[in-house]
């Protein structure tokens, strides 16, 4: 490897510890470029989902009879647990970060904990609301073929002209929200076990602050999606 | 090169693969993206070849399609988008900056391996599939006909990745690694023009990115986003690829206006003429780049006001460009101008560029856009642009900073002969490209009747004169290599820290100590060490070397 550190970065004082990479000044230095970046990479997401929401604007405006008739079969209850789900784990992460702050490792990782599991806690409900789904013939793509009756629905009078379309819409932009809760989870999970070990001090808590970042963006582009999707 | 550099302190195979050092990520780069374009060169040879004459000359048809469609997708996605910002911006931008590394250099290892990913399941598609719709890749074709299409557009998703952390690893080390004293108003422009391109970078990308998983999934499942029988719309695809893919091209042309601007000053001896000017022409372009993105669509049946609205737009692209051109002559005016082989480049890239820029206006005209729309016309415009914007600039720049990469000195002579080669070459390819446009033959075909065979036959000449022209660049490149002579740390004598602060080639980490800037990257004013008439390096000013000029105090 040749990023071999300096001397100076060698020694591992007050002014140049450990977490401090070579090719940074000092730690507030690194610290503020790590979170910038991180802010950049929050607008590339939000711009990947800008297309989605863009589809979804066009053709609800072209089609609204099927999106107002299609949404009917979203349950907005499951659909507002999941918010008031996301919305805790917010708050347990911003949490995880104030005691990284204070140098409370056990109120970091109970928060952290917390967090990951809420973020299970939607994935499970996301999985029975999609499996009743594809039960009934509600798929993405060209299987798309509503049928059976359970629980007082008629799947069967969802097959519309342009109802594939909506679904299409609905499983992919949810697709991909659910995809960033499992990359969130991955990272939870992550930065737990480094938690435990004790990497984070009140002095280098970076990775937290910016899965925080990462998870708020999460939470954020939900709230969007409940109502377009669930409630209007 | 007995001094320990970035090259030769460390020689085995691994500590290339798994380095974080910019300046290696930057040679390794180099080389991916030389493949691609020889490979997109060989390509475009061979379309040309088979355009001598008027029906099968070499090819089927059917081969044909393929190989223009290859040819594009490489050039595009995996040689021009790259090319400049993730070669010379990571080898150049670091230590233009007084840094010893960009902000992330493990995310810039890791967008290598993305390219090259990317890159490699784009080119499968050629084992599994035809792919022959164009770069463009537009619905329902490209939905309907050929499984290829699959791995292109998974290819093209994946280095959209590795440019948008090339793009956001650059910002955040322009915005928080500038060495002490180095002021966005003392920034070499090249420096400013990655920042434009990664602004562009950031923001447009991920919009193909979600255009390229939408298309992959109609074709793979058929979701309806882009089908009419399912209630989508094709030409929301064109909206949505074009928001991308005109932003791109300024992904393609502005790092190219950096190396201009970065030649200009250093050749001609001068501050560069309008400098905040030309700055933030930049930072203008790449922001209209991203409200023109409907006059590629005059004729897809968009409504006419926004036709209109995004005619003018495009005319309103003229001016900072035009500021640009401008200042980039009034650099030259007065200044003592050294004819090396990089200046020959920025000179060639004021007329080929120039052209390409004006014709871009004119087809921004809608009338006039009606009637040229898919001739050979935007072909050659595009070209003139692509080509004589992008890569000739992109030649010059690789000249200019071959001596520090590599710490040799190419042939002089044979630069100016290839330099000469690749004019000639290029406008014989491309000028009569335009009168064919003109006449109505349109792009992409095959056959054409046989009036048009004069110019075809012209425009192929012209493509061998440009390929002899490249692969002499390539072989004397290569050839100082092994025999070239060992350059000094300051061949041109430019005024910019990886010219005045670094060896040459570069230590591993650039500096031993942070440089201390007290002057702008052009201000030869205040540089009496450089200024210094010795003949050999071509200014001939030599009673201007005696007035010594106090650093840091500005004078007429």
């Amino acid at each position: 490897m040749d990023l071999k550190p300096d001397e100076r970065t060698m020694a591992s004082t007050a002014e140049h510890p450990a977490h401090l990479q070579h090719h940074f000044v000092s730690s507030d230095q690194q610290f503020d470029a790590a979170k910038m970046g991180m802010w950049l990479f929050l607008i590339t997401e939000i711009l990947l989902f800008s297309g989605m929401f863009v589809a979804y604007t066009v053709y609800r405006v072209w089609h609204p009879e099927v999106f107002d008739g299609m949404a009917a079969l979203l349950d907005w209850r499951l659909g507002g647990l999941n918010t008031l789900v996301l919305l805790a784990s917010s708050f347990t992460v911003a949490l995880g970060i104030h005691y990284a702050q204070v140098d409370n490792r056990k109120g970091l990782v109970t928060n952290l904990v917390l967090t990951f599991l809420f973020a299970c806690i939607f994935l499970v409900v996301k999985y029975f609301e999609y499996s009743a789904k594809i039960e009934h013939g509600i798929v993405l793509g060209d299987g798309f073929a509503p049928h059976g009756v359970s629980h007082g629905v008629d799947y069967a009078t969802y097959d519309v002209m342009f109802a594939q379309q909506f679904f299409s819409i609905y499983y992919v932009m949810t697709g991909i929200h659910g995809f960033h809760v499992l990359v969130g989870m991955g990272l939870f999970a992550w930065i737990t076990v480094r938690a435990v070990k004790g990497h984070f001090t009140s002095a280098y808590y970076t990775p937290v602050e910016l899965c925080g970042l990462y998870w708020h963006l999460v939470d954020i582009i939900w709230i969007f999606l409940f109502p377009l999707l669930y409630l209007i | 090169m007995s001094q320990v550099n970035y090259l030769n302190h460390d020689k085995s195979l691994k500590s290339w693969l798994f380095t974080l050092d910019h300046k290696r990520i930057g040679i390794m780069y180099l080389v991916a993206v030389s493949l691609s374009f020889l490979a997109g060169g060989i390509l475009a040879l061979l379309v040309r070849t088979e355009l001598l004459g008027p029906g099968e000359t070499i090819m089927s048809a059917d081969a044909y399609n393929q190989s223009f469609t290859l040819h594009a997708v490489l050039m595009i996605f995996a040689f021009i988008i790259p090319a400049i910002p993730a070669v010379m911006g990571n080898f150049v931008l670091p230590i233009q900056l007084g840094a010893k590394d960009v902000a992330f250099p493990r995310l810039n290892l890791a967008s290598f391996y993305i390219y090259l990913a990317g890159a490699a399941i784009a080119l499968t598609a050629l084992v599994v599939g035809r792919v022959d719709g164009g770069w463009t890749f537009y619905t329902p074709y490209s939905t309907s006909v050929g499984d290829g299409i699959l791995f292109i557009t998974a290819g093209v998703f994946v280095m959209g990745f590795s440019s948008i952390l090339t793009g956001l690893n650059f910002i955040v080390t322009i915005h928080k690694m500038r060495a002490p004293g180095l002021t966005w108003n003392r920034l070499p422009l090249f420096i400013w023009s990655i920042y434009a391109t990664s602004i562009v970078q950031v923001l447009a990308t991920p919009v193909i990115g979600i255009t390229m998983v939408l298309l992959f999934l109609e074709r793979l499942l058929g979701i309806g986003i882009f089908d009419p029988a399912l209630g989508g719309d094709p030409v929301l695809f064109q909206h949505f690829f074009w928001f991308y893919s005109h932003p791109a091209v300024y992904i393609m042309i502005l790092p190219a206006f950096g190396i201009i601007s970065d030649l200009m000053g250093t050749f001609s001896r001068q501050q560069v003429s309008g400098y905040k000017f030309v700055a933030l022409s930049s930072v203008a372009i790449a922001f209209l780049g991203f409200l023109v993105w409907g006059h590629h669509m005059f004729v897809s049946g968009q409504s006419a006001v926004s036709s209109i609205i995004f005619s003018l737009i495009t005319y309103l692209i003229g001016i900072p460009t035009g500021v640009k051109v401008i200042n980039w002559v009034q650099t030259m005016y007065k200044g003592s101008v050294w004819l090396q082989t990089p200046m020959l480049y920025a000179l060639m890239f004021l007329f080929t560029f120039s052209i390409g820029g004006f014709t871009g206006v004119m087809l921004g005209v809608l009338a006039v856009d009606v009637h040229l729309h898919d001739t050979y016309f935007v072909v050659a415009h595009f070209h003139y642009v692509m080509m004589g914007g992008n890569v000739i600039a992109a030649l010059g720049g690789l000249h200019y900073w071959w001596p520090k990469m590599t710490g040799k000195m190419f042939n002089e002579t044979l630069g100016r002969i290839a330099a000469v080669l690749v004019f000639i070459g290029f406008n014989v390819t491309f000028f009569p490209q335009f009168i064919l446009g003109t006449r109505g033959m349109p792009r992409r075909y095959y056959d054409y009747l046989p009036e048009f065979t004069d110019l075809h036959v012209l425009s192929s000449l012209g493509s061998y004169i440009l390929g002899v022209g490249l692969f002499l660049i390539l072989g004397y490149l290569l050839h100082s290599l092994f025999r070239g002579k060992n350059a000094p740390a300051n061949p041109w004598g430019a005024l910019t820290l990886e010219w005045t602060h670094t060896t040459t080639p570069p230590d591993p980490h650039n500096f031993h100590e942070t440089p201390i800037v007290t002057r702008g990257a052009y201000d030869y004013h205040l540089a009496p060490e450089l200024f210094g008439g010795d003949g050999a390096s071509g200014d001939g000013h030599g009673e201007e070397a005696e007035v010594s000029v106090p650093s840091g105090q500005a004078t007429s």
